[in-house]
């Protein structure tokens, strides 16, 4: 709940910081809201589409509305897909507004302790320290394989946390045990006739719990002809910061690793993870204010690529041989990596480059799983909601691979899989390991 | 006012999840696409179906609370701004196609199906719904209706009204009246189906509508036609109508329009064109090689500077789909955008966009304009800022001075858009005194109590408006 004292102070600085240039930039034509899935499973509700939702921040500003719990519920329930950007010929960033929001939000309100609590052990303890990111994977490592796990889940404890929380435990990868963590090289060269030299940012949970992802993404940039630098002192890329109304945290990691990745003498900075490529990309954005670091974000920002994109572009698909069995694949794009870095043509036009597979897009494939961060935990019933219609769609291809390129989209897809009681005859993978997968050396 | 017992009322009927009357909800619905124009209901409601309507609008006119039917607020004239407060009436539940009927070639729809999905309904059985207007993606077929609206094809096949033949509709009083029917003849009466399109939702409500389609056109073929003069690209297009072509699309864009679509949609647009016309003809495969070979003709005596066709059917489907995007582009020009409709027959095309451009350099306005310049419908269009107290100012004197060129050339104040609020003021230019009498009547005698959208048609004597004698 907010007090009425703090809804005044979320007023006053909504006036203060809210860019009002940009909300009135929108137009409210309405053409973002086909696009919307909150707008469409909420059985399309105004107050749960981005015109809605800037409408009501202008509200806000304007002093028409306070920012009650109904506002700040409308705002919660936006997954931040940013399907709405792509599609609004006035070019609104959305995206931007609403993280501003979020963050005047989550900063004038006082949380009760137990969500205080989690909150700071998540976005200042965990999170900013790659090394306690590999204790806290290490931990789950140690449950996975102590024999914990199977206790867990035969005494029935899992039933106490909620259903999604529940699926979720059981669709965790085998992480990767400590020492596996820790062995990452600096410096790998390429092995095929060279084409970049790239850094690789290697992502806080990608580094840990897909680590082996990580690998495989590396071999592959390898075999394009990439010699790769991988500097130590990189961080978490602070999206899940800036997401949930922490700027100042992700401002603080934005530069930590704006200066890791500084003087590398690079071509490119790969990521392969779309949640994370968007937010880096939106690094000048998010410093746009900081006269020290504004220039150097916008020289970071433009180094960003997704893997898929790279290995397109140096046309390792049609360079190295990709042969896999019979399946039907299908594709689930990452919203980040569609709507904010603009790649969906790539991953693409790589799986259809290997042989034997028969690839079948699905509809409506550039809608949200209903991943979105940690969406699928806070606002569980609407992402399953969403997760339902995107099974609905997926089940429709008939495949039996279903392709990600994001590990929330990966973690939703294997949750929406494991839901539909289909764990025998589907499976949900990040391309970079289906392609790891389909290379005939 | 909504009192509780109201309220109550109303919530027994629709059920405690289809009233809404909270802040967020409220302010949700205070608005439509109309520029600088908000104002809030006192409460949202959502029927499901036909009989929910009638009970809920006889609580209203027995309370003289006013009634505000909404789409998606997609329409640019405030049609759906409840200026007067009351209640705004949705259509969600109400969004299904009921009917196909393939030996009568029609579409029975309730009002909350979504335009674009009645297109591809009929498309997918290899007919045709003709009226497209910009905004198809994601407005409701009750508010086309509602605003007859217009769009790329109204030139050679018409607007909503030319596709309605029959709709069902929630009298002021409560009453349920059916209109017109499956049929191609009938003078039973007066033609109450076309009274009730384009009636803006302030006779009464519509809840179901029997829709007209066509046979699907065999072919199509689209070309760009490139001038460095303005008034030679508008003079193409009166002198492809005086040559006895009607193209199924003809649409001019200026330069700053061209510049603002290119800028959103990066397919290649020639932003260095004074102007650009869009020209697109369907048909049988000779008829429509004809036709094209004949207007590529008349471009070029009329100076285009470069005459091409569409390659792929794909390239032609992303310049119309970019033509479509073109209001909301000019958006990302300045924060306020305001878009008028003005009309003239299509003779006197050319003259309107001198006329036009005249005016924005009286006024010191950067204009752009475009619009379906085929049927004499442009959209003389002013990126501005509604803070800048000075400018709006001069756009609204800028305006008036369009519509009155536009009704001196024998056209009218808006073409496609409706009158809502925005043009109420001005709507005596092109009715005469006489003529707002007689709609008045019309008014008074179905909506008694004035609860459907009040304060939209006609202007309150309290405002700001051109009188002119007849």
């Amino acid at each position: 709940m907010t007090t009425v004292q703090e809804q005044q102070t979320i007023q006053n600085v909504f006036q203060d910081r809210m860019d009002q240039d940009e909300l009135l930039n929108c137009m409210r034509c309405g053409f973002c809201l086909p696009s919307c899935p909150t707008y469409i499973t909420s059985g399309y509700k105004e107050s749960h589409s981005p015109r809605g939702r800037i409408a009501l921040m202008k509200a806000v500003v304007d002093g028409l509305i306070e920012p009650d719990e109904d506002f700040e519920q409308s705002l919660n329930q936006c997954l931040g897909c940013r399907a709405c950007e792509p599609v609004c010929p006035s070019g609104v960033n959305y995206g931007h507004l609403l993280e501003e929001a979020r963050d005047i939000i989550n900063q004038n309100k006082k949380h009760s302790l137990p969500v205080r609590t989690v909150r700071k052990a998540v976005f200042e303890g965990l999170f900013p320290h790659q090394n306690r990111m590999r204790t806290m994977t290490g931990l789950l490592g140690f449950y996975q394989r102590s024999g914990l796990q199977k206790v867990a889940r035969s005494t029935g404890v899992m039933k106490l946390f909620p259903e999604s929380l529940a699926t979720m435990e059981r669709v965790l990868p085998k992480v990767p045990t400590m020492k596996e963590m820790k062995n990452r090289p600096e410096f790998l060269p390429a092995v095929a006739p060279k084409t970049n030299r790239v850094a690789f940012f290697t992502g806080c949970l990608m580094d840990t719990m897909f680590l082996e992802t990580n690998n495989a993404t590396m071999k592959l940039l390898q075999l394009a002809g990439c010699e790769i630098v991988i500097p130590q002192n990189q961080n978490c890329c602070g999206a899940l910061h800036g997401h949930s109304g922490e700027k100042d945290g992700s401002k603080a990691l934005a530069k930590k690793n704006i200066k890791a990745f500084e003087d590398l003498n690079v071509d490119y900075i790969i990521t392969n993870a779309g949640g994370c490529g968007a937010f880096l990309v939106d690094y000048d954005h998010l410093l746009k204010d900081d006269p020290e670091w504004k220039d150097r974000a916008k020289d970071f920002k433009d180094k960003i690529k997704d893997i898929t994109q790279i290995l397109y572009e140096v046309d390792f698909h049609k360079k190295v041989k990709l042969e896999l069995p019979y399946q039907i694949v299908t594709y689930q794009d990452s919203c980040h990596l569609r709507n904010v870095m603009k790649t969906s043509a790539a991953p693409r036009a790589l799986l259809q480059a290997i042989e034997r597979i028969d690839y079948t897009e699905m509809k409506d494939a550039d809608r949200c799983c209903g991943s979105a961060g940690i969406y699928n935990i806070v606002e569980s019933e609407m992402s399953m909601q969403i997760l339902d219609y995107k099974m609905e769609q997926t089940k429709a291809t008939h495949a039996s691979t279903v392709v990600t390129a994001n590990p929330g989209c990966l973690l939703q897809m294997k949750l929406g899989i494991e839901r539909e009681g289909l764990s025998e005859k589907m499976r949900a993978v990040h391309i970079v390991d289906l392609l790891m997968e389909a290379v005939q050396e | 006012m909504i009192t509780e017992e109201i309220k109550k009322r109303m919530i027994a009927i629709i059920g405690p999840e289809n009233f809404d009357d909270s802040k967020v909800g409220r302010l949700c619905y205070s608005y439509d696409a109309t520029p600088d124009l908000q104002a809030l209901p006192d409460a949202v409601v959502s029927p499901r179906n036909t009989e929910e309507v009638s009970e809920l609008v006889k609580i209203c006119n027995e309370n003289k609370i006013p009634i505000v039917p909404r789409g998606t607020g997609t329409n640019l004239c405030g049609g759906t701004c409840p200026t007067e407060g009351g209640i705004v009436f949705l259509f969600k539940h109400m969004n299904q196609i009921l009917e196909l009927d393939l030996d009568n070639l029609t579409m029975t729809v309730q009002p909350g199906v979504i335009t674009l999905d009645v297109i591809k309904k009929a498309e997918a059985n290899g007919l045709f719904y003709p009226p497209d207007p910009g905004s198809m993606k994601s407005s409701t077929i009750g508010g086309n209706i509602s605003e007859n609206s217009g769009g790329l094809r109204g030139l050679k096949y018409g607007v909503t009204r030319d596709y309605v033949m029959g709709l069902e509709i929630v009298m002021a009083n409560g009453d349920i009246i059916r209109t017109g029917g499956k049929l191609a003849k009938d003078v039973a009466g007066y033609d109450l189906t076309r009274l009730y399109v384009g009636a803006e939702g302030t006779l009464g409500i519509i809840t179901e509508a029997i829709l007209k389609l066509v046979p699907i056109p065999e072919t199509k073929k689209t070309i760009l036609a490139l001038y460095e003069d303005l008034e030679a690209a508008a003079r193409t297009v009166s002198k492809i109508i005086a040559n006895k072509i009607i193209p199924a699309t003809l649409e001019f864009l200026d330069q700053p329009t061209i510049a603002a679509v290119e800028d959103y949609v990066k397919i290649g647009l020639p932003t260095e064109a004074k102007a650009v016309l869009l020209i697109e003809q369907d048909g049988s495969p000779e008829q429509v090689e004809k036709d094209m070979a004949k207007i590529a003709d008349i471009c070029r005596s009329e100076q285009a500077v470069s005459v091409q066709m569409a390659k792929t059917v794909e390239e032609a489907e992303a310049l119309t789909t970019a033509r479509r995007t073109a209001l909301s582009a000019i958006a990302r020009i300045k924060p306020t955008t305001i878009l008028e409709d003005a009309t003239v027959p299509r003779s006197e095309i050319a003259k309107m966009v001198k006329a036009i451009n005249e005016i924005a350099e009286k006024y010191n306005l950067p204009i752009c304009t475009f619009g379906h310049s085929g049927d004499g419908n442009l959209h003389p269009t002013v990126p501005t800022d509604a803070r800048n107290k000075e400018e709006m100012e001069r756009v609204e004197q800028a305006f008036e001075e369009i519509f009155i060129k536009a009704i001196e050339l024998g056209g009218t104040i808006t073409g496609e858009h409706g009158v809502g609020v925005v043009k109420a003021p001005y709507l005596e230019l092109k009715l005469g005194k006489a003529g707002i009498a007689a709609m008045m009547a019309i008014k008074n005698g179905l909506d008694p109590n004035n609860i459907m959208n009040p304060g939209k048609v006609f202007a309150k004597d309290s405002r700001k408006r051109v009188v002119v004698g007849q």
